[in-house]
């Protein structure tokens, strides 16, 4: 068996990351467009995780702390906009929201 | 008395105008006689008896008599200051004032004296004429005119007097004026005068300008002081205009062009105004400003050769002229000639002589030819005359002696004066004018020619006018006659004034007018009486060269007569003219007048064209008025359409290329940049999270591989 070291949790993030890279730029529903938001940020928050450990001080985990308030703040907001969104143009579909069309 | 109210010798006949003018038309033609020859008689015996007055005031000096009436223009002391050449301020002064010296006196004479018997004779002449107040009234305005010019102590009175005579003139020469060749005559003579009278202003304004005063008293004063050098430049020009303004009313060349043509008018008018008074004026004006021009030798010279060539010119004319009153008008133009010859070459006193005898033969000349065209019935050319001799026995002696006094027969007065001149002209400067004097001489001869010609021809050989006029002959009235035989004793009379010292004379006239022409400021002083002595004995000596030219115009004028004599007076000859057989251009140019008349016609008038283009001066006048209406307004023009079309390029360029270009070019440009850039605007966000991925890995790709 491989000892579990830092690497291995940088290239799960990485992964995780690329995922929710992926899931922005190609997902149709604006909900998804959000949860692979969210799922970024989440990676950024394992990166960060991996490194405390690797060090071994909290500087990491703190600041993944504040990651985590700043997804909450941002998906809340998220939310708002496409609530507003909505209301608008009665559609969740990313593809339309072309009002800055030239 | 009489001396100090010298100012009532022109009024008396202003009076008489003044009379015609308001209530001429009611009154009958012998009150009108009554009054208009009873005031020029009142103002004869009135200047006799003030001249007679001013001799002893005088007591011979020669000093002035002044007598300001009335101050017209400036006042006094104060007033229209102007500043002189030299910076100083003077006054300008312009008063009626009035000045007797031995000049006017000698002019006052004859001029109410000659003036006299012309109103006499005009009685008996225009009895049968319309318009009888009319032409008294004139004559007495002429009068008052006159008296005017000879009275005034200023240069503006004198032209006062000056314009009023050429008014007269004027009036006078058109008294026919349903004549058109009258009221043409009448506007030549006005016009020409005008012309001098242009040049006489001038004159007088630089003088003032100059000298600082208008009155001959201060005038001479100045310029005999000493302070102002012989030649003068300012001083010459002064002169000379002066003398311009001479020509004009004293008729010499280039301004004598209207004398012939006054002839229109009456025959006692071309006495009076033309023979021996008006035509004076100018003569009496270079007399009178004598000191300005002995101060200018170059004018002197002027005055002479221009006197010498008039008398030449116009006794040429005279030769073959047939009117009577023609030949006697060019023979005016050229004894007036001999009076500025005179004048010119410093024998004043000559001038004046002459001017004195003048005076009288020829008014006796003209009004004996007014007395001839009277009993021919109004006929004046000479070619239609002749034996009158028997017929008009009165008249015909006088005429003679007239002829006689001016051909310069000795005993008569004509040769006196015209001798004198001859001899200054001979003598002066030692010499320097003889061919002036040559000049004087051939005109001489000529002038007896010319008027023994007029004498043969009317009085002499055989009669050849209409029957019906032959009938109608007879001697003019006692009033007519009258005036002819005084004039005629006058003629011989008059000479004897101015004898000279070398017929043992003692030249009382030349003696008389001596201080008006003294070279010397301080003649008025108590060391005169020796002066005199002194003056006496130089002039004691004569020199035999003057005998002997004496005896030369003595001959010369029997030689004029007696040839004219030869071919006029005989009785078997017909009327012919030699002349024009023998050397028909001569007569030709001769007889038109050297063609002088034509050539102020085309120089000056205008009237004539060459096609469209009117020629001499007042085309030239025309041509500049085209220059300037088509190339000096049309570049003007030009200039505005260039103007307007650099405006109109300014324009076009401000709004394409500048407006276009700079300013709306930018923007377009802009916007050119903008398209492709718009494309990629899609609003798509998917679009923008990938771009921005794209960049997140090329920047990691940089730094992976740096």
């Amino acid at each position: 068996m491989v000892p579990i070291t830092t690497i291995h949790y940088l290239v799960v993030a990485a992964a995780l990351f690329v995922l929710g890279v992926v899931g922005v730029l190609t997902r149709r529903n604006v909900v998804i467009v959000l949860m692979s938001i969210e799922l970024i940020l989440n990676a950024v928050n394992l990166n960060l995780v991996a490194f405390s450990r690797m060090w071994g001080n909290l500087y990491g985990q703190a600041f993944a702390i504040f990651i985590v308030v700043d997804a909450a703040a941002e998906a809340a907001v998220g939310l708002g906009i496409l609530i507003a969104f909505f209301r608008n143009k009665e559609t969740i579909n990313v593809d339309e929201i072309d009002l800055l069309k030239w | 008395m009489f001396l100090n109210h010298i100012y009532l010798i022109p009024l008396f006949p202003a009076f008489g105008a003044a009379l015609m003018f308001f209530f001429g038309r009611r009154l009958q033609k012998s009150a009108v006689s009554a009054v208009c020859v009873g005031v020029v008689v009142i103002a004869f015996v009135f200047a006799c008896f003030a001249v007679v007055q001013y001799s002893h005031f005088a007591h011979g000096t020669g000093q002035p008599f002044e007598k300001i009436l009335y101050t017209w223009l400036g006042s006094g002391d104060s007033g229209l200051s102007f500043a002189k050449k030299d910076g100083s301020t003077a006054q300008f002064n312009a008063d009626f004032g009035f000045l007797l010296d031995p000049l006017s006196a000698i002019w006052l004479l004859f001029v109410t004296g000659v003036g006299m018997l012309i109103h006499i004779y005009s009685v008996g002449y225009m009895a049968h004429e319309g318009g009888y107040y009319r032409f008294f009234g004139y004559l007495n305005l002429f009068m008052f005119a006159m008296l005017t010019l000879i009275l005034a102590n200023n240069y503006i009175f004198l032209f006062v007097g000056w314009e009023g005579v050429g008014l007269c003139s004027y009036l006078l020469i058109g008294f026919y004026f349903h004549r058109k060749s009258a009221s043409d005559a009448a506007n030549k003579a006005f016009i020409v005068n005008r012309i001098g009278d242009a040049g006489f202003v001038l004159g007088a304004l630089t003088l003032v300008w100059y000298l600082g005063s208008f009155r001959f008293t201060e005038i001479n004063a100045l310029a005999r002081s000493g302070h102002y050098l012989v030649g003068d430049p300012i001083l010459t020009i002064a002169a000379i205009l002066l003398f311009v303004g001479a020509t004009g009313k004293s008729a010499q060349l280039p301004l004598y062009v209207w004398l012939p043509d006054a002839m229109e008018g009456p025959t006692p008018v071309s006495a009076l105004i033309h023979a021996a008074t008006m035509v004076t004026a100018g003569v009496y004006m270079v007399a009178r400003s004598n000191a300005v021009f002995v101060l200018a030798p170059t004018a002197m010279k002027v005055v002479a050769i221009i006197g010498a060539l008039t008398a030449l010119f116009a006794a040429s004319i005279g030769l073959v002229q047939n009117d009577i009153k023609r030949v006697l008008a060019y023979s005016t133009v050229s004894q007036l000639g001999y009076m500025f010859l005179a004048l010119g070459v410093g024998a004043f006193a000559a001038g004046v002589f002459h001017v004195f005898t003048h005076a009288f033969f020829k008014a006796l000349l003209f009004l004996g030819s007014g007395s001839v065209i009277h009993a021919m019935s109004g006929e004046q050319d000479m070619k239609f005359m002749g034996d009158l001799r028997s017929r008009i026995p009165t008249t015909y002696k006088t005429m003679f002696v007239g002829m006689l006094a001016i051909a310069g027969i000795p005993g008569f007065a004509g040769f006196f004066s015209k001798d004198e001149i001859l001899w200054q002209a001979w003598s002066s400067e030692g010499g320097a004018y003889r061919i002036l004097w040559f000049i004087g001489i051939a005109t001489a001869l000529m002038t007896a020619f010319y008027m023994g010609r007029l004498i043969f021809l009317t009085f002499f050989g055989e009669p050849r006018m209409s029957h019906e006029i032959e009938h109608h002959i007879h001697e003019s009235p006692k009033s007519m006659t009258g005036p002819l035989v005084i004039l005629a004793a006058c003629s011989i009379l008059a000479g004897f004034l101015g004898l000279p010292h070398s017929l043992g004379g003692s030249n009382r006239f030349g003696k008389f007018l001596e201080p008006v022409f003294a070279k010397d400021a301080r003649v008025f002083e108590a060391e005169k009486p020796a002066q005199y002595a002194a003056g006496e004995k130089e002039e004691e000596k004569t020199d035999p060269m003057e005998y002997a030219l004496m005896g030369l115009s003595f001959l010369v004028a029997v030689a004029g007569i007696g040839w004219a004599y030869r071919t006029y007076g005989r009785a078997d000859k017909g009327y012919c003219e030699p002349l024009a057989e023998k050397a028909p251009p001569i007569y030709t140019v001769l007889y038109n007048k050297w063609f002088v008349d034509e050539g102020y016609d085309y120089a000056f008038t205008g009237r004539r064209k060459l096609g469209d283009v009117r020629l001499g001066v007042m085309g030239a006048g025309e041509a500049s008025s085209w220059f300037d209406a088509k190339v000096i307004d049309g570049a003007v023009n030009d200039a505005g359409w260039l103007t307007r079309a650099i405006a109109t390029l300014s324009t076009w360029w401000d709004k394409w290329i500048i407006d276009g270009l700079g300013v709306n070019g930018l923007a377009i440009f802009a916007r050119c940049l903008a398209i492709p850039a718009r494309l990629l605007e899609w609003g798509l966000m998917q679009w923008y999270a990938l771009v921005m991925v794209i960049g997140l890995i090329g920047f990691t790709l940089y730094y992976v591989w740096k």
